[in-house]
């Protein structure tokens, strides 16, 4: 393993090594690296194969922005090798080919395939026969996409928290420019976020030799109280929020201002044979040797059209890295830094640039040549041989963010970039991303951008003021002569026949580009989608610009008019679980839930609840609660007190039937209705009382209604007040022939008919718990609905239980109240049912006084017939309908069942359905189709147990 | 959409803590004709421009309150208890 001699600001620790393997091979690199600067160091330089073609693809940028350095880690495919930090123990697998890296199948596809998979190739080839489409898709899934996920992936281990956090200033990029603003900003007295991609803050300083003065940033800024998000990349700006993934944490920090210091994208040259490993970005060389002291290679060619890299080039020579040749694309200026290369034994050759790379799989000679206009080799090439060549091709500020919180880019010849402008209020920029690229102005930029930000929101006085002038006029003075730049041109070529790629992630050529125009795809919107040219992991970020230039140079249009393509989130690829969140799931279980469990109760999702099912035997213990007695929790029901002088007159208007009328300690049923007649919900009030109310809610129904009476309440402000208790109480419902003697045993209360009759509502101590009972019958037979503080749930439950009650679940439940055809809202109601539709006209007293809620609508109704009627039904042939089954005449659909059971006591399978009016009477006939199946019921209009009601009143 | 909404017991939230009760029209305080029954129940008035609506914090202290909101930007201009609204 060999790296560059110690140096400060290097990340690695020499003194840690750190065991790894890469497709099953042991290798080895020490604390502080990436995957890709290990794998590089131990001589790998193809981590993968590209997309369509299969080529080997190394290492690009350093610093996880592009595609090329995918890898699977310990199975999870996608990670990016060069941004990863190297753990002991990875196991670092290859994407992409088959069966290995070295000699993949699907390679056949750039050798012999790539005339016959130009862009759009798959609409135009696999279209017939038709039915020959699966297996086309199966093929072309196989040879297509990136990394490949586990066949069977463990419980979902990852949870990703939600962070919100509000703060004055949000900087994003934590480069001089983001520390300087954020430090600024921070020290006017601003409460200041940043967040930067790379594992600590500094960003080019950190390779560039000024690690100290990025250290020292970030330590001020710490100081500063700026909270500073290292490996946090920001996906998107929304309105405001910018959505922040760090890791297992996905921040959504909101500011009142923001700096974007997102730095410039260094971009690639577009020449022959650009994708051959060992083709890398001089920056993406520059952060191997500084950061990692991995050489990139045993011979380096540096190839420019500015100035960046000369500098780069200087700078990887200083590390100690042999740089046989820089190529400048332009002839003049930048002369000091030409003379210090020299100087350094390094051969400048002027007014050329890269117009072809050669080599197996691995580059081994670049071909140097000046060009004309359109990138034609001129003259007489020069070939060098070389294992490295570093391109500068200019940069393209990371705009994505500053675009898409409204921001314009337009391009400006003289610095061969587009530059952001026009920004929208509360949003600046700042350092490389607006232009201001050598670290003195991005310094001067940035803290410019943090004093105008915590100056806007009133931070500072007239002394910043006038600092923040002075830089800005230091910031004009500085950025009055840049050193010049070329464009490269769109391809530069000595006319061999290799690919140049344009988008290496994608894999699209020049030639693709072209050949899309050629077909009228000239608008760059229209090339992305055809060519997929941007498209890619890297989001373009090496792509967009060349492939505007491409387009430009196939239309003849210029860079402006081409334009870019619009900036969406995310900008960074996030995995799909950090967006998803945590598997936030608030299950609510009642106090008994624990009980449930013991008693071996199948546990289910009822709305936000988890409630048991049964107990194993749903018949069963339907049974026991019609032939001696049963014990349900019905913990779940929404449970509100409406209290105060006029809390009878709030719910008058809520409900249309009377509650003001109630006597305390009695209990009445009601449903609620919108504005529109529709039954929203249904349950009891009991008048505790003179001026208070204990009123149920269905279970899946108590927020909603909350809100809804809380709503109105907001609009009458009656003198009464609404107060959700649905939590702190606990109910079960002790249901049955023998529940009364139950009670009578564990209560001092009279539990006669007499004295304790059909919905009375009455206070006591039950098992010495004290309860709120309620004489309903929802399951049919004489039930008591006691309710009382959770924490004593279990006692109760417990004593009750000790005497015989068996406990039943919702299943058995819901047989028991379909005998009864008591109906549950949102199973046997839609959003269309009115009271009339849903037999329960009786509940709407429309002869009473008191305006309520949905009245006048049901006023309307009450004079029409239904559309539908919802009735009981019996299948005599003993079927079971699904619920949801349709009613059939003729061939059509009229109707539909709503709930369908097997009564274990009636022993007949029973329903509620929907039917036409024409079909409400006892004795019609209806069909039922259900999955090709036809099955004939009897409509039954009383209940089909008790339809008078004697049991439940005995 | 992402903003924030100032709840007047609470103070500033996401836009997320609250649920949203739609613009705020007057119920008719005896019942109208058929065809102003229909308009009150089912029409909206979905104006582009500043807008009075209920809101309730639904993750805080659960209170109905008024707001008026510009609907093309969704700038808050302010929020009130509904007896303190301007």
């Amino acid at each position: 393993m060999s790296r560059l001699p110690q140096r400060e600001g290097q990340r690695i620790d020499r003194s840690r090594p750190l065991g790894f393997s890469f497709d099953g091979k042991p290798r080895q690199g020490f604390a502080g690296d990436t995957i890709a600067s290990a794998l590089y160091a131990d001589g790998q330089r193809v981590f993968s194969r590209s997309f369509k073609y299969h080529r080997k693809r190394g290492e690009i940028c350093g610093c996880g922005q592009c595609a090329n350095s995918l890898v699977t880690v310990d199975g999870a495919p996608g990670v990016r090798a060069c941004a990863e930090p190297l753990a002991d123990g990875m196991a670092v697998e290859h994407q992409n080919a088959w069966p290995s890296l070295e000699f993949d199948l699907m390679a056949a596809t750039d050798r012999f395939g790539s005339r016959l998979t130009p862009p759009g190739f798959y609409y135009k080839t696999f279209i017939k026969p038709r039915r020959l489409w699966p297996y086309y898709e199966r093929v072309l899934r196989r040879a297509a996409g990136l990394g490949r996920l586990p066949r069977r992936q463990a419980e979902r281990g990852w949870e990703t928290e939600y962070r919100r956090r509000h703060c004055d200033v949000a900087v994003i990029g934590g480069g001089v420019a983001g520390l300087a603003a954020a430090l600024r900003a921070a020290e006017l007295g601003a409460d200041v976020v940043l967040c930067d991609e790379d594992i600590e803050p500094g960003g080019l300083l950190l390779a560039e030799g000024a690690h100290e003065q990025a250290r020292d940033l970030a330590a001020r800024c710490e100081e500063a109280g700026v909270e500073i998000l290292s490996r946090a990349s920001a996906l998107g700006y929304f309105d405001g929020l910018v959505a922040i993934w760090q890791g297992d944490t996905l921040h959504q920090v909101r500011a009142d201002r923001h700096v974007a210091a997102t730095g410039a994208i260094e971009q690639p040259l577009i020449f022959p044979g650009n994708d051959l490993p060992g083709v890398m970005l001089s920056g993406g060389a520059l952060r191997l040797a500084a950061l990692y002291a991995v050489s990139p290679g045993e011979s380096v060619v540096v190839s420019t059209c500015e100035r960046r890299g000369l500098e780069n080039a200087l700078l990887l020579h200083n590390l100690g890295v042999s740089v046989a040749a820089v190529a400048d694309l332009r002839r003049e200026g930048d002369e000091e830094l030409c003379d210090s290369l020299r100087a350094a034994g390094i051969e400048v050759l002027r007014g050329t640039t890269a117009v072809g790379a050669s080599g197996r799989g691995q580059l081994a000679k670049v071909t140097l040549a000046a060009v004309d206009a359109r990138g034609r080799a001129q003259g007489h090439p020069r070939e060098i041989v070389c294992d490295c060549l570093a391109v500068c091709g200019g940069a393209a500020p990371a705009s994505s963010l500053l675009l898409q919180a409204g921001a314009r880019a337009g391009y400006e010849p003289g610095a061969n970039r587009f530059l952001p402008g026009e920004f929208p209020p509360g949003v600046n920029g700042a350092g490389a991303v607006i232009g201001n690229e050598d670290p003195a102005s991005a310094l001067l930029s940035g803290s410019l951008a943090g004093a105008e930000s915590a100056l806007a929101l009133g931070f500072g006085g007239a002394e910043d003021r006038a600092r923040a002038e002075d830089e800005r006029g230091r910031l004009e003075a500085a950025t009055a002569s840049p050193s010049p730049c070329l464009a490269p041109p769109a391809l530069a070529t000595d006319g061999r026949s290799e690919k140049a790629f344009v988008d290496l992630d994608e894999d699209v050529t020049a030639k693709d580009v072209a050949y899309a125009a050629a077909e009228g795809y000239d608008s760059i919107e229209l090339s992305k989608r055809y060519t997929t040219a941007t498209m890619g992991p890297s989001q373009g970020r090496f792509s967009q610009l060349a492939a505007v230039r491409a387009l430009a140079e196939d239309t003849g249009l210029t860079l402006g008019e081409v334009g870019l393509t619009t900036a969406r989130p995310p900008w960074t690829p996030v995995p799909l679980g950090a967006l998803a969140g945590r598997p936030f799931e608030p299950a609510k279980r009642s106090a008994l839930h624990g009980r449930h469990r013991e008693a071996g109760a199948v546990v289910k999702w009822a709305g936000d609840w988890r409630r048991a099912y049964d107990y194993g035997d749903p018949a069963a213990e339907a049974l026991a609660v019609q032939d001696d007695a049963g014990l349900i929790d019905v913990s779940t029901l929404g449970k509100l007190i409406v209290r105060g002088p006029e809390a009878g007159e709030l719910l008058d208007r809520l409900y249309p039937n009377r509650m003001s009328t109630l006597k305390p300690g009695r209990i009445r049923y009601g449903i609620l209705t919108s504005e529109a007649g529709r039954i929203t919900d249904d349950g009891t009030v009991c008048r505790l009382d003179e001026e208070t109310f204990y009123v149920t809610t269905t279970s899946s129904g108590a927020a909603a209604v909350e809100q809804w009476f809380s709503w109105w309440q907001a609009d009458w402000r009656l003198d009464a007040s609404i107060t959700d208790v649905t939590q702190g109480v606990a109910a079960m419902n002790l249901a049955g022939p023998r529940a009364r003697q139950i009670l009578a045993e564990l209560t001092e209360l009279d539990c006669s008919n007499e004295a304790f009759p059909y919905l009375d509502g009455q206070h006591g101590e039950v098992a010495g718990v004290p309860c709120l009972l309620l004489r309903i019958g929802f399951v049919g037979e004489v039930g008591y609905e006691l309710h009382c503080p959770a924490p004593n749930a279990r006692a109760l439950w417990d004593a009750i239980a000790a005497r015989g009650a068996r406990p039943f679940g919702l299943e058995p439940q819901r047989i028991l109240r379909l005998q009864k055809h008591h109906i549950l809202v949102g199973q046997d109601t839609d959003s269309e049912s009115t009271p009339y539709g849903a037999a329960l006209g009786w509940a709407v007293k429309l002869d009473k006084e008191q305006d309520f809620i949905g009245r006048w609508a049901l006023e309307a109704k009450a004079e029409s017939e239904p559309p539908t009627a919802l009735v009981g039904f019996v299948c005599p042939g003993g079927e079971v309908p699904s619920e949801g089954a349709a009613v059939v005449e003729a061939g059509v659909v009229t109707g539909q069942v709503t709930s369908s059971r097997r009564s274990p006591k009636l022993g007949q399978s029973i329903g509620l359905a929907m039917v036409p009016p024409a079909a409400a009477r006892d004795g019609a006939r209806i069909v039922i189709s259900d999955r090709g199946q036809r099955i004939e019921a009897t409509v039954q209009t009383a209940p089909f147990y008790d339809p008078e009601g004697e049991v439940l009143r005995s | 959409m992402s903003f924030v909404l100032t709840c007047p017991n609470c103070g500033t939230r996401e836009v997320t803590d609250f649920g949203f009760g739609g613009e705020v029209s007057a119920r008719p305080a005896s019942k109208p004709p058929q065809r102003e029954l229909n308009r009150y129940i089912y029409f909206r008035r979905n104006v582009a421009g500043p807008q009075r609506e209920w809101w309730v914090h639904r993750s805080g202290c659960r209170q109905w309150f008024l707001a008026e909101r510009d609907t093309r930007t969704n700038e808050v201009l302010w929020t009130a208890r509904p007896e303190e609204a301007p």
